[in-house]
């Protein structure tokens, strides 16, 4: 199979070459022939790739350990399923995944587009096998996953413990390289425009639209399934570290979220488009500079998993991509001049721009915290490390601030608010932040940051329950409809709108999520001998036994401990493990969870004696955690619902 | 296109991109000791691993730091859980030999680990020249700031820290530092 993947991978990496330079020399000169050979270049591409990825698995699969990279992750005892999503367990692999993710959406992008008149979809094209020579050019050089082993060992290590360890590895950074790849779209769309003299039409935002939805739900949804890994897996009850990765992967979101709502500006009123070029070019900035984070080694993480050359192939990446970004955007700034202005302050374009302006503020905040290690080291001389209490205190403000905006920006309409009804419109909401206090006092909350959080989402809730409520009820009074078919037809009527509604749903749940379980933690640590109880708050867990047990790729410790309820009777067991695989010395903890609605209780095994007599077990209660997982499919829901508006509607719903 | 504009570009992306290709140099988990310069803290711990003659003191006894005063020392912090320290062992152990006849002691220090699990991985390794010592609480890796394994601290003459190694050391490494060390007349400072 080596060979195979190493010649497809070889093709790919000429036939985008062939396509980067042909299809815009085609384009230019209007040559059709030229154009389709382009194009057959891309498709080409795909089914190369395609071919690479099919070797690649079936090398893992039947334990081809002459293949380099299934000698480096993998192993005769590793479960398939953990043989399968080892792709990406290294950096090889997940090039590799990456390579084929961007391929697969440049085709896409092609035959959605190709009868487009105009040279927009060829330079945006052009644009995205640039991209792709890149990762081409990694697949060939210092990325190669089909190097030549001799002799060929006879098993491997497996893939790295941490990464064997849980499903949620299947499912988290497939997401992220979905989201990831995908913000290169939009991009190449806007650099695109701007080559094709497009820009002042805001055709090519109509294009993106969807794609920019696609990628930000998958990014969306892979953040918050790698909270919820390092929840499950790490062992310490948290599930958000301010990790140079995890800050990575959230800028992006952060400013194509921005996006999402400052390009309703431009569609209605003509306003912001250097800004949303800018954020468009800046969310790609972004992936790049989080995957050169990631990969080079540049910084410490847990996730960073390569040091060597690659790191040099991507800053020079960083800096072509930087410069020829900033070069176009600053060249074109003129063409991005604004039309329409603000009319009034109290209007819903008002609260986009503040929206806007927070989000960004966010993200460079954190970009701050991200580099200034290396900002420090480099100017001073001293090594500092940016912790949690900096990214805790600088991002509270301002995400409860935009909270807040949530519940005002629907409330709003467009251009100016009517006059007299400003009051009405924005104190109803008050309601729902009074409610969400009591709630939050009576089950004992007093840091005046929570409470002041629980108001804004109480607010922002209300408000955007109101909107259904209220456009509801109209449909019922006009059309004589039942609520639920009001309700739907509501929903069907503008789906960009009420998606959004959606989406801001779920981000409600994650950030009453994240308040509950942040400050309503309890935490205990003991070593019980069997039978004896641990009481953490309304919880108390009793040791049963500490058992052995060998597994073809690991051996497994774990303590059995039973949940009592309040009458003393075992409610249900927990079984937290610490898992011992041959290739590595240190054992991976895998906690256990019990989760209910109202909170989970976490339990870690911290360590054992040896003849089994004892356990040290860490209890963690947490209240509200699952309500951040559920807010994460909450949003993807409202981003699909968002993905029915139809592309030619968009004219029509602009005006 | 406006090109006046346009050359705004560089302005930006330069120095950022000179930051990361700055720090493409850097070892990120690398952090700088105070100790290289200052006399070693002290040490008076248990060998368990007795090592092969002609360097072998048997197991029981205790090295301490002061008696080997006049000698150069290289102490090397290692645990059977440790990958680099796999990387860096056959260096430690042909070195030591080759300086057996010198005023050299190699000190092996094992860290936060059980002692059969180190002999059993001394054993796997195929054996190892020098005597180690067990620091059943981290004392003395606490004293030298330790902030991983493996980390080897060279010691001249006079018990000073003349190198810090963070993460597996070379046999070309510890020639050049303990060769360096013996050019050094005893007693000169």
């Amino acid at each position: 199979m080596g060979p195979l993947g190493r010649g497809s991978v070889i093709g790919a990496l000429v036939v985008t070459a062939l396509a980067m330079v042909i299809i815009p020399v085609a384009a230019r000169r209007g040559r059709r022939d030229w154009l389709e050979i382009g194009y057959a270049a891309v498709h080409t591409n795909l089914l190369l790739l395609s071919i690479a990825m099919a070797a690649m698995m079936s090398a893992l699969v039947t334990h081809d350990f002459s293949v380099g990279y299934v000698a480096q992750v993998g192993s005769r005892a590793t479960p398939l399923l953990y043989t399968i999503i080892s792709l990406w367990g290294a950096l090889e692999g997940s090039i590799l995944l990456w390579g084929w993710v961007l391929a697969f959406y440049a085709a896409a992008v092609l035959s959605i587009n190709k009868h487009r008149e105009g040279n927009l979809v060829p330079y945006a094209l052009a644009v995205l096998m640039g991209v792709m020579l890149f990762f081409g050019i990694l697949l060939v050089g210092p990325a190669n996953p089909f190097g030549v082993v001799s002799p060929v060992p006879a098993d491997g290590p497996g893939p790295n413990p941490l990464l064997q360890n849980h499903w949620l590895m299947a499912v988290h950074p497939p997401l992220l390289y979905m989201g990831y790849v995908g913000m290169a779209v939009p991009f190449a769309f806007a650099i695109g425009a701007m080559l094709a003299g497009e820009v002042r039409q805001d055709a090519w935002m109509q294009l993106v639209r969807r794609w920019m939805l696609v990628s930000w739900a998958f990014l969306g949804a892979a953040i918050i399934a790698g909270m919820w890994w390092s929840y499950e897996v790490l062992g310490w009850g948290g599930y958000w570290a301010w990790d140079p990765v995890e800050n990575a992967s959230l800028m992006p979101w952060l400013t194509a979220t921005a996006y999402l709502h400052s390009a309703m500006v431009q569609e209605r009123r003509g306003m912001l488009r250097l800004w949303n070029v800018n954020l468009v070019a800046g969310t790609f900035v972004l992936t790049i500079l989080g995957t050169f984070l990631t990969r080079s080694g540049i910084i410490s993480s847990v996730h960073a998993f390569t040091t060597g050359t690659i790191g040099y192939y991507f800053l020079a990446f960083i800096a072509v991509v930087m410069l020829f970004t900033l070069v176009m955007v600053a060249g074109n700034s003129d063409l991005l001049k604004t039309e329409g202005k603000l009319d009034s302050a109290a209007s819903r374009e008002t609260v986009f721009l503040l929206n806007n302006l927070l989000l960004t503020a966010f993200t460079f905040t954190v970009l701050v915290g991200t580099l200034y290690p290396l900002i420090a080291e480099a100017v001073r001389g001293v090594k500092v490390s940016v912790g949690e209490p900096f990214f805790d205190r600088m991002s509270l403000p301002l995400l409860v601030l935009l909270l807040f905006l949530m519940g005002v920006g629907p409330a709003l309409p467009w251009r100016r608010t009517p006059e007299g009804t400003l009051g009405s419109r924005l104190g109803v909401p008050v309601v729902g932040a009074v409610l969400a206090l009591a709630i939050a006092v009576l089950l004992g909350r007093r840091e005046p940051w929570a409470l002041i959080a629980f108001a804004c989402i109480g607010y922002a809730l209300a408000a955007t329950l109101r909107e259904f409520a209220t456009g509801s009820a109209a449909r019922r009074a006009a059309h004589g409809e039942s609520w639920p078919l009001a309700f739907a037809r509501l929903v069907g009527s503008n789906p960009r709108r009420h998606g959004g509604y959606v989406a801001h749903i779920g981000i409600f749940l994650v950030a009453i999520g994240i308040a509950a379980s942040g400050g309503g933690r309890l935490e205990r640590e003991g070593t019980l001998a069997r039978g004896e109880t641990l009481t953490v708050g309304d919880h108390t867990v009793r040791l049963r036994e500490v058992y052995g047990l060998q597994e073809p790729q690991r051996y497994v410790i774990g303590a059995r401990l039973e949940v009592l309820g309040a009458d003393g009777a075992t409610i249900d067991t927990l079984s937290p493990r610490m898992n011992f695989y041959t290739s590595s010395d240190q054992p991976v903890p895998t906690p256990d969870v019990r989760s209910t609605w109202s909170g989970d209780l976490y339990a870690n095994l911290q360590t054992f004696r040896n003849d089994g007599t004892t356990a040290t077990v860490k209890i963690i209660s947490e209240p509200l955690v699952g309500w951040i997982w559920l807010g994460g499919a909450v949003v993807v829901f409202g981003a699909l619902i968002g993905m029915l508006a139809p592309r030619k509607r968009l004219a029509a719903e602009a005006s | 296109m406006n090109w006046k504009r346009a050359l705004l570009a560089p302005a930006i992306a330069v120095p950022v991109i000179a930051l990361f290709g700055w720090g493409l140099t850097r070892d990120p988990g690398y952090i700088e000791s105070p100790l290289p310069g200052r006399p070693a803290p002290g040490f008076a711990l248990e060998v368990f691993a007795p090592g092969t003659a002609p360097l072998a003191r048997p197991a029981g006894d205790s090295i301490h730091l002061d008696s080997l005063r006049g000698r150069i020392v290289v102490v090397n912090f290692w645990a059977s859980w440790c990958l680099g320290c796999r990387d860096e062992h056959e260096d430690l152990t042909r070195t030591a030999l080759a300086y057996a006849d010198r005023p050299v002691s190699f000190v092996g220090v094992l860290y936060m680990d059980q002692q059969p699990a180190a002999l059993k991985w001394i054993g796997e390794m195929g054996g190892q020249s020098y005597p180690s010592v067990d620091d059943p609480r981290s004392r003395m890796a606490i004293d030298y700031g330790l902030y991983g394994v493996p980390e080897t601290f060279i010691l001249d003459a006079q018990g000073v820290v003349a190198h810090k190694q963070t993460g597996p050391i070379s046999a070309a490494v510890l020639t050049r530092v303990v060769d360096s060390l013996l050019a050094v007349p005893t007693g000169a400072k």
